[in-house]
């Protein structure tokens, strides 16, 4: 028996009334691997990956059914607080606190929260997120400048460092480098693999390639619908449906 | 072809007209400030602004010597600026809870309404805010009071605090609140830890502009802060302004250079206000 952590159970969301953008989804996720989710644009990925996170709940059109559960809780049942502290979300633009300094916007999850901590565990915080993104070296001289000031993939890093700072056990993240350049890119991808020793990490991505360097399993999604799911060397070397294969050939996406 | 030329010179037409008609619009602003420089930089130094207004006796006797006018109008700056003071800190919470509420909640109807009534608010003449004021604190109080005064200057700011408020938090993508949910924020602590810090200098642009405009008022704080000829820190007694000031100045034939100075003492004030502003304005764009 393996060890799931996020299970969907007949997931549907709907922005409009009797259109379904997730339709009936269904899976488990394994903890400490990656899992992709891929397919063509505007096949529903972002839409189930909010879901997790409710972040559904800032518009209230959106309707959902089936339910989700995160480490054997029900999302719905619990707070949605505490279900965003465990499921950390990393967005397709980095979004870095404007006002905040870069030390400031590692700790905003704790401010947020209203907790408190000394300066020595703030800057134990601080140092060790930043480490772990391998960010340190490049920021340790200038923790007190705004975020905004870094670049777009730096900007991005600290955006998962922000994330990964109040421990989640799931990492969202929706096309977290379609913003970034080939190497800041490579970067991004080289850190997740190092991160999924610590957190399970479900990742959006219209990216292939992407999908097969990093991701253990993969899942895809065409018009709502989750197509296939499987181990991404199986699903790469051996797609069941039809749909699955025409994406990874390139004949749609 | 022939249509072309024709079109040509419409267009020629049409763009004197604009220069001329605004270079039209700027001939009384000139006029104005010119006048105000000329007539009242004279009356300006350091008494003007340390000393109280004089009696007319003294005023006569000096503008009959052909001297200075003695004394200056520090009752009118300490009242005006006690005044916009407590304006100030009555209007912002208010207004910056209500200007949250409206972009947060843009679609409801109760914000609709509360949208439309700011409308009014802002249209209505200044003197009935004055009146409010009066039915409101200097007929309880018994006293034509500088808090008198403060509510209607209140009144006039608050409208315009809702309006800049609601207007620079739109301006905020909504990644933002995407980016403080996700780390399991609260509503009230990303309202006040990421949302007003991040919009900071809009809603400071706006709180300068508003007082800018308020500064000069005068007919409310006739029916409210009434005047005083002697400097008043005490919010509970009638209290005397700039434009108050100005107001008696045009009222006594010997006191009507101070007219001048007074007015250009408000004049770069002003300036000043919307000079900060818009440096804040540029400072804290994000
Ligand atoms: N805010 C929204 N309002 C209405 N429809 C939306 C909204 N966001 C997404 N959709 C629709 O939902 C479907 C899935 O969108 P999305 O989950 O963003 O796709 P993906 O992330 O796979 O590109 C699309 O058909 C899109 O048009
Ligand atoms: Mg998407």
């Amino acid at each position: 028996m393996e060890d799931i952590i996020l299970k969907f159970h007949n997931v549907c969301v709907s922005y409009t009334e009797g259109k379904n953008a997730v339709n009936d989804v269904s899976a488990d996720v394994r903890r400490g691997l990656i899992t992709s989710i891929m397919g063509p644009s505007g096949c529903g990925k972002s839409t189930l990956l909010r879901a997790v996170n409710r972040m559904h709940e800032l518009y209230p059109d959106i309707k959902i059914t089936g339910s989700i559960e995160l480490d054997g809780k029900d999302i719905l049942k619990m707070n949605p607080i505490m279900v965003r502290r465990m499921a950390g979300m990393v967005f397709q633009r980095p979004n870095p606190f404007p006002t905040m300094s870069i030390y400031e916007n590692i700790l905003a999850g704790y401010t947020l929260n209203g907790i408190r901590l000394s300066r020595a565990e703030k800057d134990e915080i601080v140092e060790s997120c930043l480490f772990n993104v391998g960010l340190w070296d490049e920021v340790k001289d200038s923790l007190t400048k705004r975020g905004s000031f870094l670049s777009g993939g730096q900007q991005q890093r600290l955006c998962i460092a922000r994330a990964l700072a109040l421990k989640p056990d799931v990492l969202l993240m929706d096309e977290p480098t379609s913003a970034l350049d080939p190497i800041a890119t490579a970067k991004i991808e080289d850190l997740l693999v190092q991160l999924k020793k610590d957190v399970t990490i479900v990742i959006v991505t219209h990216n292939m390639g992407q999908a097969a360097r990093i991701s253990d399993y993969s899942m895809f999604m065409y018009l709502g619908e989750l197509v296939e799911y499987d181990k991404t060397q199986k699903m790469f070397t051996n797609p069941k449906d039809k749909r699955t294969e025409a994406y990874l050939t390139g004949r749609f996406g | 072809m022939k249509s072309y030329s024709i079109r040509i010179l419409k267009d020629r037409l049409l763009k004197t007209m604009v220069i001329i008609l605004s270079v039209l619009t700027c001939v009384p602003l000139v006029l104005i400030i010119g006048k105000v420089l000329l007539k009242g930089y004279r009356q300006i130094n350091l008494s003007f602004f340390t000393e109280t207004t004089p009696s007319t006796l003294d005023a006569m006797l000096a503008v009959n010597n052909n001297q200075l006018i003695p004394g200056g109008i520090a009752n009118g700056i300490t009242g005006t600026m006690m005044m916009v003071l407590i304006a100030t800190v009555i209007a912002v919470p208010i207004g910056l809870l209500c200007g949250v509420y409206l972009s947060e909640n843009r679609k409801t109807r109760f914000a609709g309404i509360i949208r439309f009534l700011t409308e009014i608010l802002q249209g209505t003449p200044s003197i009935i805010t004055g009146i409010i004021a009066y039915i409101w604190v200097v007929v309880p109080m018994r006293s034509y009071s500088a808090i008198a005064g403060s509510v209607s200057l209140a009144i006039m700011l608050l409208p315009l605090i809702i309006r800049s408020t609601e207007e620079t938090l739109n301006l905020l993508p909504e990644s933002l609140k995407e980016a403080s949910l996700s780390l399991g924020s609260s509503y009230t602590m990303m309202v006040l830890k990421v949302l007003i810090p991040s919009a900071f200098g809009g809603i400071l642009t706006g709180i300068l502009l508003a007082i800018s405009r308020v500064i000069g008022e005068t007919a409310p704080l006739m029916l409210t802060a009434l005047g005083a000829s002697a400097i008043q820190w005490d919010p509970a007694k009638p209290t005397s302004a700039v434009s108050l000031l100005i107001w008696e100045f045009y009222n006594d034939p010997n006191l009507s250079n101070m007219i001048w100075s007074a007015s250009l003492f408000l004049l770069i004030l002003v300036l000043v206000l919307n000079l900060t502003a818009k440096k804040i304005a540029k400072k804290w764009k994000i």
